[in-house]
Formats: C-alpha cells, structure tokens, sequence
C-alpha cells in the first residue's frame, strides 16, 4: 500500500511533462486526422458526382476506394461531400445552441425570477426525449435544413445552461468581482472585463462537447427521414440509401459513410474531452 | 414509517409538477402545431391529392374539427383528452390511445430487455475498469465506451444486421413477427427471434455511460481513506470491492439508468426503424414523416411521461435507500 501511494504521488509530480506531451500528440493526432478530412473536403467538392452505369455497384477498389453504388457514383466523393454537410449543420447548430445556454444561463445568475423561469424552461426540455423533441421541432419547422438547424440548436442547450449560470453565479460572490462593484464598475463591464475571460474556457470546452451530439443527431433525424432532403448528400441520407441495397451484399455502401462520420465524431469528442482536462484544474489529475 | 410519512408530500409535490409539466407541453406543442407550416388535411389525403376536390377537402377540415380557429380545437383537444380520449390517428384510423398501447407494448419489451442487459454489463464493465485502473483492459474498456458514445446507433444497427442477417444469415431481416403469419400463429419464439437484433443495438448503445460513470465513481471510493484504511488491513480484490465499493456506486448507477430513459427511448426509435419493428419509435416517425398530428401530440405526452417516470423512480430509489438524503427534524 505504501509503495502504491508513492506511486500514486510521484505520478502526480514527475511525470506531468510526460503526461503534457500525451495531450499534445493526442491534439495532434486528431488534428491531424481533421485536417486530411478538411483536404479531402476540398477536394471532393470540386469533383462533380457522376452517374456511370457501367461502373455500378463495384466494390471498394484502388481507383474506387469506397466504392460505388447503384447509380455508378463515387461513394468516396459522395461520403466527403455528405460528411461535410453534416459537419455545417451540426456545428452550425452546436454554436447556436451555446449561444443559447450562454443567454439563458447568464440570465438564470441575474436574479430570482430569472432563474425560476429558466430552470423551468431547462426541465421543460429536458421532460421528453432528445429525439422526439427534435422530430416535434422539425416537424413543426416543415422539416428540411432549417427545421434540423432549430431542432438541434434548441435541443442541447440545457447542460451548457446549467454549467454557466453555475460558474456565474460564483463568479459574482468572488472577492474581486465584488470590489470592483465597490469600485463603482457597472454590470456590463465587469462582465466583459472580469466574467468573460473566466466564462471562456467553458464555453468553449461546453460548445466542443455540444457538436458531437449535434453532429449525431442531425445524421439520425436525417436517416429517419425528416431533416435535409433526399437530394443532399447528407450522410443521413447515404445509410438510409444504403438500407435498399443491404441485402444484396453491398456491404459498402453503409460501412465506410457511417464509419467516417463515426471519426470525425470521436474527434471532436476527443477534442472537447482534452480542452475540458486543460482548462479544469480539478480533472487534470484524471 | 418515518420514510414513508417523508415520501408523501415529496410524491404530492411530483404529481403537482407532472401536470404543471403536462400542461405546458401540450399547450407548446398544440401552439406550435399550429403555426406549422404543415397541413393536416393534406397531410391525411397524401398522394391523393389532385383527385380530392375542394368541396371534400373542406368536409375532410370539417370532419377532424380543423376549420375552427385554433383556441376552440384546442379546447376540444383538451376537454376529451381529460375524458381520456386522445383522438384518433389519421394513419392508423384508430383511437391514439388504442395505438399508444400496443406500440408501448411491442416497444417496452424491446427497451426493458435493453435496459436491463445495458445496465448490468455496462455495471459489470466499469466495476472491471476501475478495479484494474490504468491496466490495457481498463484502456481498452475505455475506449470502447468512449468510441461508442460516438458512434451513430442507427449506424451500429445496420452493421448488426449486416453481420448477422446478411453474412451469417442466422437472424431474420426485420419486423416484429415473420411475414405471412397470421397474428395468432405467431409463437414466443419467433417473437424473440426477431427482437434480439433490435435488443443488441439498444443495449449497446446503453453501456457507454453506465460503464464509464460506474468506473469513476468506484475509483473516487477505491482512492477514500477508508478503503486505505481496509487495504490496510489487510483486505484486497473482489473482497474489498464488494464490501466497500458495490455499496457506494450501486445506488448513482441505478438511479442513473432509471434517468437514462430519455435516450432508451431515441434509441429505440431509430433502432426500431432499421429492423422495422413494430413499436412506439416507428409510430413517432411514421407520425412526424405523414404529418398525424393526433399521434404525434399523443406521443409527445406519453413519452413525456415516460421519461418522468424514470427521473422520478431514480429520485425516489435515493430518498429512500440512501439515509443520508432523508431529512432530520430536530
């Protein structure tokens, strides 16, 4: 036991430069991994999607690294084109979602009634599942992009909400913050003087973690039908284009569009999860 | 008793907020509804439009309620739904209260198998984790929880149904029951048959939160002074675990599965979608793709007080197993 709690401190002191390097070179990795996505992104949206029939349904070869489908298309092409467009919205949504929490959660810090009203819209979002909220939402929206846009947008925000009202409402019982009410600062400039450099980091790390999520779910509205439309190259749309074609074997058709999506997800997710350890002094011992 | 007489109000109070909760969501959802760019008589007829006059499209409006202004269809809306009637489904063409109970049945087999089998290996999962933290089978258990927490479910149910129904061609397609069977021929068995895939996905998709909330929390209980204390004397392994650790962590993880029924049920309906089983995830995109907005209102409630029940069961396991959360009057 002594030896495993020398351990356990001398983990915690030498190794931090070790332990530092790791979070660099997994930052790295993954943005490396996003910068060949955005290379590819580029590149595919130069070429044109072209229908071939006498290159129909090849499996994954050299010159058609993903394939091709029914039509003879590149699936190469079609699932960077897709990845990219999920990519805006969600991270279009994911934004608009933090713009949101940030509003209401600062808000909820601003006074009584302002957080009772608040936390009520916070369980009132929370009161029925993600999903059929966002099917609610894009229904209602006439469905298309604009409709998975709002849905998402207005369906992540409460975790991010909670995080900074509470960060908030500390900020303002601190001792400098209150000195500088003393000093006859008004709310609006400490706000930008002294609360935003400390609401920052969350807000960024909050927003790195909505966009995985908001990512998932447009792809899943998508699938189901009821987010961009057919004629968009939305992987949503890909893997419920690929359902027709699964029993006869196309295997192709749907591993590698979700498989890809499923990367850029994690990256993120990683990305998030890594700013989050960095900016939070109490997690950098995990 | 004394628990009891604590948990009266506190349920008094629940019941209060489910309505409150109840009440604001159909009046948001009805609201909206309406200013929906969608219309509900067009959304009925469907493909059928250019062969429906306007003569009859306006008998079809007067026939749903849908040519009174919006404040005296909700009333209507309301009064019956009070009586207990929820309306009727413009695609089932059956009361919504007759739907709602026989997808929630078809489904709640599908989620409660789901449930359980998610929250005992995700269990099982992190308690392995953190008993061997830092070790390559913590890594790996890690990972994997991490790489499925990204990975699109539907996605993982279409890989499963490659891999089982496509290639090894063990397990059927899709559907709740074989094709071409009447309802009454339909044994357990084949009913099980065509569930395990559906089941796969879901409680798959379940683990990743419960294994790596589990794993934390028994690493913050293995690193306390008084499992220092234990291993001092003498106490190590499984041993030390049970005694210590499962007492501390079971009862957040419970409660946490119990509040995980808002994803079970997204879950279960892109799941439900992929292998075209029959059930309340189906409805809810069959009524969101064809605009019955008598289901969708339907749904949204029922759903609403799903995901209540759940939040409200994880609440109550805590108020009363767990002796620090019960008040003391002095």
């Amino acid at each position: 036991m002594i030896r495993k709690a020398h351990t356990f401190l001398s983990f915690r002191s030498t190794s931090w430069s070790a332990r530092r390097l790791q979070a660099w070179l997994s930052v790295a990795s993954v943005a490396l991994l996003l910068l060949l996505f955005a290379i590819g992104a580029l590149w595919a949206a130069g070429q044109p999607i072209v229908t071939a029939l006498t290159l129909r349904n090849l499996p994954p070869s050299a010159a058609y690294w993903f394939g091709t489908d029914w039509l003879g298309r590149d699936m190469l092409i079609r699932t960077l084109q897709g990845l990219q467009l999920s990519l805006q919205v969600g991270l279009a949504a994911g934004i608009m979602s933090a713009a949101i929490a940030t509003l209401l959660g600062v808000l909820a810090a601003s006074g009584k009634w302002a957080d009772r009203v608040v936390s009520w819209l916070i369980d009132l979002f929370l009161s029925m599942p993600h999903l059929v909220l966002l099917i609610l939402i894009s229904f209602i929206l006439g469905g298309g992009v604009q409709g998975v846009l709002f849905g998402v947008a207005l369906t992540h925000w409460p975790s991010l909400a909670r995080v900074i009202r509470a960060e908030t409402l500390q900020l303002r019982q601190a001792e400098f913050i209150q000195v500088s009410r003393r000093m006859g600062n008004n709310w609006l400039w400490i706000g930008w003087h002294h609360m935003l450099p400390h609401l920052l980091p969350q807000l960024l790390v909050g927003t790195l973690l909505i966009i995985p999520h908001a990512i998932l779910h447009e792809a899943g509205v998508t699938f189901l039908g009821m987010g961009l439309s057919a004629q968009q190259p939305a992987i949503g749309i890909i893997l419920a284009e690929s359902m027709r074609y699964l029993s006869t074997g196309m295997w192709w058709l749907a591993l590698f569009p979700g498989l890809s999506l499923l990367i850029i997800v994690r990256c993120f997710d990683r990305l998030g999860h890594t700013l989050q350890r960095w900016t939070d002094p109490h997690r950098a011992r995990n | 008793m004394a628990v009891i007489r604590q948990l009266v109000p506190w349920a008094l109070a629940q019941c209060v907020k489910l309505l409150l909760l109840l009440a604001a969501v159909s009046v948001a959802s009805f609201g909206l509804m309406e200013l929906s760019p969608i219309d509900p008589v067009q959304a009925y007829i469907g493909a059928d439009m250019m062969r429906v006059s306007a003569e009859q499209r306006e008998a079809i409006a007067a026939y749903w309620g849908l040519d009174q202004p919006p404040i005296e269809q909700f009333g209507r809306w309301l009064t019956s739904l009070l009586q207990g009637d929820m309306g009727t489904s413009m695609i089932y063409r059956t009361p919504v209260t007759e739907v709602l109970a026989e997808k929630f049945t078809a489904s709640m087999w599908l989620m409660g198998t789901a449930w359980l089998l998610s929250g005992l290996l995700g269990f099982g999962a992190g308690v392995l984790a953190a008993m061997k933290e830092g070790s390559w089978l913590d890594r790996v258990i890690q990972w994997v929880c991490y790489t499925l927490a990204s990975t699109p479910s539907f996605w993982l149910a279409i890989m499963l149904l490659l891999a089982f129904s496509v290639w090894l061609g063990w397990l059927p397609v899709g559907l709740g029951t074989p094709a071409g069977v009447l309802r009454e021929e339909v044994s357990i068995a084949d009913r099980l048959h065509h569930m395990i895939l559906p089941v796969l996905t879901l409680s798959v998709v379940g683990i990743s939160a419960i294994a790596l909330h589990t794993r934390e929390k028994l690493i913050e209980v293995l690193h306390s002074d008084y499992v220092l204390y234990a291993r001092a004397q003498g106490e190590r392994g499984l041993l030390l675990v049970w005694r210590h650790g499962l007492r501390n962590i079971a009862l957040p993880a419970v409660s946490l599965q119990f509040a995980s029924f808002s994803e079970l049920f997204g879950g279960a309906v892109l799941a439900e979608q992929v292998f075209a089983y029959p059930g309340l995830g189906q409805a809810t995109v069959e009524a969101g793709l064809r605009g019955d907005v008598p289901l969708l209102l339907g749904i949204v409630l029922f759903s609403t007080v799903f995901v209540f029940c759940g939040n409200m069961t994880a609440d109550m396991l805590y108020r009363i197993l767990d002796p620090r959360t019960r008040e003391v009057k002095a």
